[in-house]
């Protein structure tokens, strides 16, 4: 069977807002997560993983350490002569500046990027949702389903995102679409991933473009619910939204509690790129539990329900419990940590004692000495 | 212009080190694993790129398919490019016929043309057998204050230890008197490293000659390197201070591994100004449960522990069951020991299985004749049958069934 003709489009830069702390320096997409990975990583990995070789990138601000984490895409496999990886700044389309507002002006332009790529079908994704999804499964039911749109969904208590969309299905094709916040009822809440022909993309873009229209949610998807097939594909497995600073402790935290064998399936790895650290060593009088630790680092103190990023060091005596803490962070002699996100080349002096609670988790800002 | 290449290194991986017994069954010494995560050949091929040496050629010849699969096209080291970078160099058929490699020093002679075409002026012989960090560079530099036509790596050994090695007996200017090879009684504690770097256009012609002397055994420690001397050519010995170590024996590769969980040993390989590169396995940081208990350990990414893991070296995607305990061992990629299994003082090559309550190794403590200890050495991809008992210094590498 002949692998269907895909092109990969990224958001990394959507929903930033709803982790102001983290993204304050960096995008949604390069945001650390589960120990040695960022966001993107995650939809990068899908995308190889179900055959898409072409991805281009969509940035908007603050993607200077992303473009860095991702370089050429050869940890990704996309660093290649035939399709491959390209990253797509803001395209200067107004002459305001070319910062995008919204979805549909990233879109746009992206216009020539989408056209020119020679593929038969689109799939985008934003970076905000982490799974490990066979995305080939989710582009054969697109084409045998005939559908014009397939979005990805899941069953449950919709993210606090002012421009979520949930659906009302008939079966599997999508009858409705509800934009914005559903309170805490289970509803059919979409992932953001959702697969289209490149054609059809273009048009909708022209359409959109053309009638002034902002939002991409509302005035594509929506307004189009009758006039196009839109169809859903129900995700039964893992699959989580980052909407939060205290949502993506919750979800890191669900990591150790066994989720973590559910996003790391080992016929669909996860690639990052690589730091060639020394594997994790772990002192003598050190006391390990419950917890995902990372290459080079350096264990002597106590860590408990924590993840531990790579390069981090806990000195003797230090205690680190239900925390995250990033890259080469370190960890003083007799200090204590709880409930806190560290970000990456936090210093906790010897002694210091820093407590969060799980429902309000401290967070501490990259290079900060405490 | 593109810059000319001023030393190129040749590294000698084509043996098969045969006292690490079935550990080398399918592969090349130099692609035994090592620390957690590296291959021996890491050593060598980093200390290349980190000295500047960016053109290598990696001879290999004894079971070579495991080795050029990692090598791969030399990216994990930076030695991927355009001009130069690495270049596996196994025998190959010429118009007079083929021809295995002979001698370490025939190896050199059958790739004159490899080093021809980049037209160096030295050339570093290395070997890919050993443990150590070192500055090539530095080496170089001291080859050409002396104007030498071989630096030949020197360290100085414990003396009991002296004879095991091939020695040097070096004047105060550095030059080389004499050699000594593996002596009953040394006279000498200065051994060579097989780390040479040879003026190319010198070593050029011994190699012809060697190769043209029907009686030579095509070897540098007994052919060349005495030739030379001979000769009267200048002959250096360049002092190496630091971490090194010989890892051919099943005893000497277990010790080699568990000297990284010793702070008193000088080999740091988290030090950033030297890095060791490798190719990293694609696995999730690993996973340390509630029950488990890790003590004194290196672990690889991906493992899942469950059980006690005490002074060992985990390799990547090892899984300790709850109720397994591991002490003084090491455990190489992809395997699993299972539940109340008892791993102890051993090495356990990849993808293998414990099962359940199964004992391999012995403490020294516990037993009777010390003669009879040693390491014990599990297979690549064997299964020991529950509750199944491998003594000290068995080397199994077929599945052994359970014990009823």
């Amino acid at each position: 069977m002949a692998t269907p003709n895909v092109l990969g489009i990224i958001y990394s830069n959507v929903y930033d807002d709803c982790l102001s702390e983290l993204t304050s320096v960096r995008t949604m997409g390069s945001v650390p997560f589960a120990g040695r990975y960022r966001l993107i990583d995650f939809v990068l990995s899908n995308m190889v993983n179900g055959g898409i070789a072409k991805v281009g990138i969509s940035t908007k601000a603050n993607y200077q350490s992303l473009m860095d984490h991702i370089g050429s895409g050869k940890a990704w496999d996309l660093s290649r002569k035939r399709d491959g990886m390209t990253i797509l700044p803001p395209f200067n389309l107004t002459g305001s500046g070319g910062v995008y507002k919204s979805r549909l002006e990233a879109l746009s332009g992206m216009l020539h990027y989408i056209s020119e790529s020679g593929k038969d079908y689109v799939l985008l994704s934003d970076c905000n949702v982490v799974c490990n999804l066979d995305y080939d499964k989710i582009i054969d039911e697109h084409i045998k389903g005939g559908a014009d749109i397939t979005i990805a969904y899941k069953r449950g208590v919709a993210p606090k995102l002012a421009d979520m969309m949930s659906f009302e299905l008939d079966g599997d094709k999508i009858t409705k679409v509800i934009v914005g916040e559903t309170g805490d009822t289970a509803v059919n809440y979409s992932l953001n991933i959702m697969v289209l022909s490149r054609v059809l993309l273009e048009r909708l873009i022209h359409d959109a473009m053309g009638q002034g229209d902002e939002s991409f949610e509302r005035d594509v998807i929506s307004k189009n619910v009758d006039a196009l097939n839109i169809k859903g594909y129900k995700v039964e497995g893992y699959a989580r939204t980052i909407d939060s600073l205290q949502s993506y402790y919750d979800i890191s935290m669900g990591l150790l509690t066994g989720e973590y064998k559910n996003l790391f399936a080992k016929d669909l790895p996860v690639y990052t790129k690589v730091r060639d650290d020394m594997p994790a060593i772990y002192g003598v009088c050190s006391k390990a539990s419950n917890s995902l630790v990372a290459d080079g680092c350096i264990i002597k103190g106590t860590v408990e329900n924590s993840i531990l990023f790579r390069g981090v060091y806990v000195a003797e005596g230090a205690v680190v419990k239900n925390s995250i803490v990033m890259q080469d962070s370190y960890i003083s002699q007799n200090a204590k940590v709880n409930c806190a996100i560290l970000d990456k080349q936090v210093v906790i002096k010897p002694g210091r004692e820093l407590s969060g609670a799980d429902s309000y988790p401290i967070y501490i800002g990259k290079n900060i000495t405490v | 212009m593109v810059k000319k290449t001023e030393c190129l290194a040749m590294l000698l991986a084509g043996g098969q080190g045969s006292r690490l017994g079935i550990l080398t069954k399918n592969i090349a010494k130099p692609a035994v694993p090592y620390g957690g995560k590296y291959r021996i050949i890491d050593f060598p091929l980093s200390n290349c790129i980190n000295s500047g040496i960016e053109t290598v050629g990696v001879l290999t010849q004894y079971q070579p398919l495991e080795l050029n699969d990692y090598i791969g096209n030399g990216s994990p080291w930076d030695l991927d490019r355009s001009y130069g970078g690495v270049h596996i160099l196994s025998p190959y058929q010429q118009i007079k016929g083929t021809e295995w490699y002979k001698g370490t020093a025939n190896a050199i002679y059958q790739n004159i043309h490899f080093i021809d075409r980049y037209n160096p002026e030295y050339v570093a012989v290395l070997s890919g057998d050993h443990i150590y960090k070192m500055d090539y560079n530095k080496m170089l530099e001291y080859h050409k204050a002396k104007d030498a036509a071989c630096t030949i790596a020197m360290l100085e050994v414990p003396w009991e230890e002296a004879s095991r090695f091939g020695l040097m007996f070096v004047n105060d200017d550095g030059s080389i008197s004499e050699f000594e090879e593996k002596p009953k009684n040394p006279k000498s504690n200065k051994a060579s490293m097989g780390v040479y770097i040879f003026t190319w256009s010198k070593l050029r012609q011994y190699l012809i000659d060697d190769e043209n002397n029907p009686d030579s055994g095509n070897d540098f420690g007994h052919d060349v390197i005495p030739a030379m001397h001979e000769n009267g050519e200048r002959m250096f010995a360049y002092k190496f201070e630091g971490y090194w170590k010989d890892v051919g024996t099943i005893d000497s590769l277990w010790e080699a591994n568990l000297d990284l969980l010793n702070p008193k040993v000088d080999l740091d390989l988290s030090d950033d100004s030297w890095k060791i590169y490798s190719r990293n396995p694609i696995a999730p940081p690993h996973f340390i449960s509630d029950k488990a208990k890790v003590e004194n350990s290196m672990i690889g990414e991906g493992c899942c522990i469950d059980g006690g893991v005490d002074y060992s070296i985990l390799f990547s995607n090892v899984t300790i069951e709850e109720g397994a305990k591991v002490r003084y061992s090491i455990i190489m990629p992809g395997t699993t020991i299972k539940s109340g299994a008892i791993v102890e003082y051993a090495i356990v090559a990849e993808n293998a299985v414990i099962e359940e309550g199964a004992h391999i190794g012995e403490s020294p403590e516990e037993i009777d004749n010390l003669e009879a200890w040693g390491v014990t050495v599990i297979g690549e991809k064997v299964t020991i049958g529950k509750n199944a008992k491998v003594k000290a210094k068995e080397m199994i590498d077929t599945d052994v069934k359970e014990d009823k």
